[in-house]
């Protein structure tokens, strides 16, 4: 059973979802998930420790010994992604019956589920797999099942936002492919790791080139790196929040992943770091979008769109570690994947829960909740000190680290724009705040309490896990410090 | 010499023209228009160009199917590998076409329009 691990995290979610696509009854569909979400978190969490003592799993597909057959390849970076996916996907679920109750509607919410195992299985298999072409077919089955989970929410923009994200989605989708064609090509090898071992030599071909140009535009747009974000905001704001929970908090993230392995794996740390311009391009654009995100994050009046735009500058935090590129920033960026999915997925839990209680989510019908919803928002602004950076919370670790980065490449400048940076984070949850704690709730307005129980319980486990993490990193730290190691290793 | 060169190159490497301009012209449309089912249209070439990319390094003149015939050991054949990828990427762009067709229905039910400028410029704060 232990040994089948790596392909049965893929083939579960997979398997079960056409189940629940027979069943669709609402609750059994939902226990299904959980069960198979579970099964994945226990089956990722079972396999680090195996790879911390024995180095990685190599799993063959079939049978078929690689580069000819499909090779699922769990290293720490892989293995520490997996659990951050299947743990966000376990905990959403828990979260979120009452809120796809109140927010799809009856006679789909069978579907949902089902599109929301797709979703799992193409996220988990992105990351597993060793094979570049059969990277594609996972970004699709996550895209494609991505978009329908957006396009379910109830408000009608959320229809053309999902076929905003899905043209551009799959743009980004078709440049990988054309970048995998071409390196295909030239080395007559699709399995990462011999791609890595034959790309070397051929480095200065300009299909080589050419290629590595698709692929990180391609996943750059997956990734919603500035300026190629614009799907991103709409796509966050209009879904239902369950869906945004667990997208905010792992589909960006696993692309992300992905470009990490193209550069430092296949295309190597020397080259990519040394001889190309990706990581000065990489760092205007980190910078930009952590400014440009933070500052339209001011002005928006719908807090889900809110924190969408500050998720864009989350992501230029975690892509600046790849611009840094040294051994401490990029641990920097890999801590941040895990952090800003827990504190990300923590907000967007908790402003579900009010969406539920008051039905919008503008921030001006939030006035006197702070008396009213006193566990939510109390929530909420631990949240906000996490994404402020806030010493003794999350946030705080992973911006030592890429400020400690910074420090080694001699970019002082960086760290004083990061320290801005977060005054900028503080401007906008501070509007948020001083609506909730310091206005009166207009007279005639509807008494509210807090949410469901098992909507706040798992939100505030989130919470107690962005101030946990921020004290005891031996997990995130640990691992991303190993991880990486074994990434700058390979030059 | 120097004029035959350049002749192979254009003519030799005419799938890759192909493929480059149905790359710039399904991206063409993509960009340029606003109405959602001609961007699908749009989509759907651009995606095509990728399967010329694939499948046309893959053809060897003369070559056979990858079958071994008793007594010709060095039969020449053609690369499968190419073709069958591209076979799930045609799959993987049948499915992206439908669910962005299937979107566009909605749209057109919940806004009575298909046009861009008209959906976004309306709700869209």
């Amino acid at each position: 059973m232990l040994d089948q691990f790596p392909a049965i995290i893929v083939a579960a979610p997979l398997i079960a979802s056409a189940i629940c696509a027979i069943v669709r009854h609402e609750r059994t569909c939902w226990l299904i998930a959980l069960l198979v979400s579970f099964l994945c978190f226990f089956g990722s969490a079972s396999m680090l420790g195996q790879i911390q003592d024995y180095g990685t799993i190599s799993y063959q597909m079939g049978g078929w010994a690689p580069p000819a057959g499909i090779e699922y390849r769990v290293d720490l970076l892989a293995i520490y992604l997996l659990i951050l996916v299947s743990f966000i996907a376990t905990a959403v679920l828990v979260y979120g019956r009452q809120s796809v109750s109140a927010e799809i509607k009856d006679g789909i919410r069978g579907w949902y589920y089902t599109m929301y195992l797709l979703c799992l299985c193409g996220l988990m298999g992105i990351i597993i797999t060793g094979d570049a072409f059969n990277a594609f077919v996972f970004m699709e089955i996550s895209s494609l099942s991505m978009y329908t989970l957006i396009a379910l929410g109830k408000d009608r923009r959320a229809l053309a936002a999902a076929y905003q994200y899905l043209i551009l989605g799959t743009i980004g989708a078709t440049m990988y492919v054309i970048g995998i064609g071409l390196l295909y090509t030239i080395t007559g090898t699709l399995n990462l790791v011999d791609l890595g071992e034959r790309l070397p030599p051929l480095l200065d071909t300009s299909a080589a080139i050419a290629g590595m140009a698709f692929i990180v535009v391609g996943l750059s747009l997956k990734i919603a790196l500035f300026p190629l974000h614009l799907w991103l905001p709409n796509a966050y704001a209009f879904a239902p929040t369950v869906t945004t929970a667990f997208i905010a908090a792992t589909a960006t993230k696993v692309s992300i992943y992905l470009l990490i392995r193209y550069l430092y794996s296949v295309f190597g740390f020397a080259f990519s770091v040394e001889q190309t311009p990706i990581p000065e391009l990489v760092l205007v654009l980190s910078v930009l979008a952590i400014f440009a995100g933070s500052l339209t994050a001011i002005f928006q009046e719908n807090v889900k769109r809110m924190l969408a735009y500050s998720s864009v500058a989350q992501i230029g935090y975690i892509t600046l570690g790849i611009a840094i590129a040294n051994a401490t920033g990029l641990t920097g960026s890999l801590v941040h994947i895990f952090n800003h999915a827990v504190m990300k997925g923590a907000l967007f839990m908790l402003i579900g829960g009010i969406a539920l209680q008051i039905g919008t989510v503008r921030i001006s019908d939030m006035a006197g909740l702070g008396k009213q919803m006193p566990l939510t928002m109390f929530g909420f602004v631990l949240g906000g000190f996490s994404l402020l950076g806030v010493p003794g919370t999350v946030g705080f670790v992973s911006k030592w680290y890429l400020a400690v980065g910074a420090l080694e490449n001699g970019w002082w400048w960086l760290v004083v724009l990061l320290m801005l940076s977060s005054l900028l984070v503080l401007v906008y949850m501070g509007r948020v705040i001083e609506v909730a704690f310091f206005r009166e709730r207009p007279v005639g307005a509807p008494v509210l309490k807090d949410p469901p129980k098992a909507m706040i319980i798992t939100s505030w486990v989130f919470i107690l896990a962005c101030i946990y993490l921020g004290f005891d990193t031996s997990f995130t730290v640990g691992v991303a410090e190993q991880a990486v190691s074994v990434l700058v290793g390979e030059r | 010499m120097e004029g035959f060169n350049e002749f192979a190159f254009v003519l030799g490497g005419v799938n890759h023209w192909i493929t480059i301009f149905l790359i710039m012209a399904g991206f063409y449309i993509i960009v340029s228009r606003s109405n959602m089912i001609k961007k699908l249209v749009g989509l759907s070439i651009f995606q095509t160009s990728v399967y010329l990319l694939y499948v046309s390094p893959g053809k060897i003149i003369g070559g056979t199917a990858p079958i071994i015939v008793e007594g010709n050991p060095e039969q020449l054949y053609s690369n499968p590998l190419p073709h069958v990828l591209i076979l799930t990427a045609i799959v993987v762009g049948v499915a992206t076409l439908a669910l962005g067709l299937a979107l566009v229905v909605r749209i057109n039910e919940a806004y009575g329009s298909i046009e861009e400028d008209e959906i976004y410029g309306e709700d869209w704060d």
